[in-house]
């Protein structure tokens, strides 16, 4: 979790949860099953790209509207290990948190994205990387970094309760 | 002393005090709210192999979001919730007959002023109205709390409003609240408790300040709040709550804020909000004559039962215009049986209306699709493409009165026109 890294998709402002994956699909809580509508607003051809690219770009305001947490589901079943924006929306960025989906807030390196550049992501150490150029964000406080790196919640609660009953 | 309401609802929440602004800590929730994403949870809940609730009576479902069932799937989705409440014994499990989750658990009681609230709808942020801090999360953060109780919390920063004047004939909360919405920005309040002061606040029903408290989401914040009075008090002792059932939590005098925005709003008019985003704010007259093939007068932001009788005064003695479809989904069971009592629902059929059970009905999608090229009028919260049927229809957004003059008319109409 601690790096990730390749070629990215860069989409706009204010990308909405109803564009990320409609309310139709949430019927699912499958990551793949929901991959297949993830942007499905967008059409095919950004979907298509959508698969091949492990780090998603946004401008301000990623993932504004629903709490619904088949937004990060669904693009992490798509196979994003991150996204980089200028800004999320608040439930977003929580849903990224504790679905394991890394959430990069740095304006510099959204605005430096192009389609396909190569980017990568150190959590750890807070740098981003567009096409060579470094750029630092805030990483996430410890409390949440074990969250994370635990692949989100649900697994991070499962281990406290197995260490509880093992105690 | 200088605590935002944020600070001490979190305070309360927590056991620590003194906390600040960017500060992460433990929140124990008073109430975890899920609504039709219940199955989700309790799915979770499977797959972390425990049944040990840490509190089963701070659990509320409400399948809210897709009543009744429409597919065989969500009648499985809805029976396994039902047979899990009935099974772990938890008390407060709204059907699917009960209307939309906010404004069930608000009539009902289940809502105290500086509460802490989680629930699996953006629009949690609406129990503020009741001075309580109501925030969205997701599924796995309410099948979390289900076991630990508690959840991490960021002390948000607060953006204080205040907001005077009073309303012009025409203009209500909804607009009050497009033009904000409009003026601050879809992010305008990203992160942060949004406290709603000032006259023309204080002079609101609770309903008008459940319609400020819904929509102060759409700029983003993490829960939104308005001081108990009176009214407050009259409002929970009618849900049953005395004065000794809670604990009211005011902001300090000399609380800090990270932003201050003052208002007065005694020469708005009604206020639009165009397709395809919340922001896209105009006043009416820039939109006046743009046809609507649907009408929907619905959703926790104003469906309620000033928002059911204001549209069918207005509707009253007219019709539907030819063609277009006028859907009325009241809020909850309670409130379509007091829009009966005093008539409401009987003028709205009559002037042509389709009136459905309450719930969240066609603002999540469930019913009241549009084809290619279709325009909604709604009195909802959100107008993002695809949210009702064809990504390639538009949806705007406007009061319960603008929405009624509208489905007369057959185009979007001022209110205050229809009525001279």
């Amino acid at each position: 979790m601690a790096s990730v890294a390749g070629s990215c998709l860069v989409l706009g402002d204010n990308v909405d949860t109803d564009v990320i994956i409609p309310a139709r699909y949430l019927v699912s809580i499958d990551r793949e099953e929901l991959a297949g509508h993830a942007l499905e607003p967008l059409g095919p051809q950004v979907q298509a790209r959508l698969r091949q690219s492990p780090i998603v770009v946004g401008g301000s305001n990623f993932g504004c509207g629903s709490a619904r947490e088949q937004a990060t589901t669904c693009l992490l079943g798509a196979g994003v290990k991150a996204v980089v924006a200028k800004s999320f929306s608040r439930v977003f960025y929580r849903n990224s948190i504790n679905t394991g989906l890394l959430a990069v807030t740095s304006p510099e390196a959204a605005g430096a994205a192009r389609d396909g550049s190569l980017v990568e992501v150190d959590s750890a150490s807070g740098v981003v990387t567009v096409d060579g150029a470094a750029f630092s964000f805030i990483p996430y406080p410890p409390e949440l970094a074990k969250i994370v790196e635990a692949g989100g919640l649900i697994p991070y609660v499962a281990a406290q309760l197995r260490e509880e009953a093992s105690a | 002393m200088s605590q935002t309401f944020a600070q001490k609802a979190l305070a309360r929440a927590s056991g620590v005090s003194g906390i600040k602004p960017g500060q992460i800590v433990d929140a124990f929730p008073d109430v975890y709210m899920s609504h039709t994403a219940s199955w989700r949870c309790i799915k979770t809940l499977e797959s972390l192999g425990t049944e040990q609730l840490y509190d089963r009576d701070r659990i509320a479902m409400v399948m809210d979001h897709i009543s009744p069932a429409n597919t065989a799937k969500t009648a499985a989705d809805q029976r396994l919730c039902r047979e899990f409440a009935q099974r772990m014994e938890i008390k407060n499990f709204f059907d699917v007959d009960s209307g939309i989750a906010h404004v069930v658990l608000m009539e009902g009681g289940l809502i105290k002023p500086g509460q802490l609230i989680i629930g699996t709808d953006s629009h949690s942020t609406i129990y503020g109205a009741l001075g309580a801090f109501g925030t969205g999360v997701g599924y796995s953060e309410i099948t979390a709390a289900w076991v630990t109780g508690k959840l991490w919390m960021r002390v948000p920063e607060s953006l204080r409003l205040k907001i005077d004047g009073s309303f012009l004939p025409g203009t209500y909360a909804k607009d009050l609240m497009l033009y904000l919405i409009g003026k601050l920005g879809a992010d305008g309040a990203t992160y942060q408790s949004v406290e709603f002061h000032g006259d023309l606040v204080r002079s609101l029903s609770i309903s008008e300040r459940m319609t400020l408290t819904n929509l102060a989401m759409e700029m983003g914040c993490k829960n939104a709040f308005v001081p108990p009075d009176n009214k407050t008090r009259d409002y929970l002792a009618a849900a049953g709550l005395g004065e000794g059932d809670y604990e009211e939590l005011q902001p300090d005098a000399d609380a800090v804020y990270e932003r201050t925005v003052e208002l007065d709003l005694s020469t708005l008019s009604p206020q639009i909000a165009v397709p395809h985003t919340v922001e896209n704010v105009v006043p009416i007259s820039e939109v006046t004559g743009t046809k609507v093939d649907q009408v929907f007068i619905g959703s926790c932001a104003n469906a309620k039962l000033d928002d059911l009788l204001i549209a069918a005064d207005i509707l009253k003695g007219h019709k539907v215009a030819p063609g277009v479809r006028l859907i009325v989904t009241p809020a909850s069971r309670m409130i379509m049986a007091q829009a009966g009592h005093e008539g409401a629902l009987t003028t709205l059929l009559e002037a042509g209306a389709m009136v459905t059970n309450p719930g969240c009905g066609a603002c999540a999608g469930n019913g009241g699709a549009m084809a290619d090229g279709e325009v909604t009028l709604s009195t909802a919260n959100r107008n993002f493409r695809g949210r009702m049927g064809s990504y390639n229809a538009s949806i705007y957004l406007s009061s319960p009165a603008t929405a009624a003059a509208s489905a007369v008319a057959g185009v979007i109409t001022d209110p205050r026109e229809l009525a001279r």
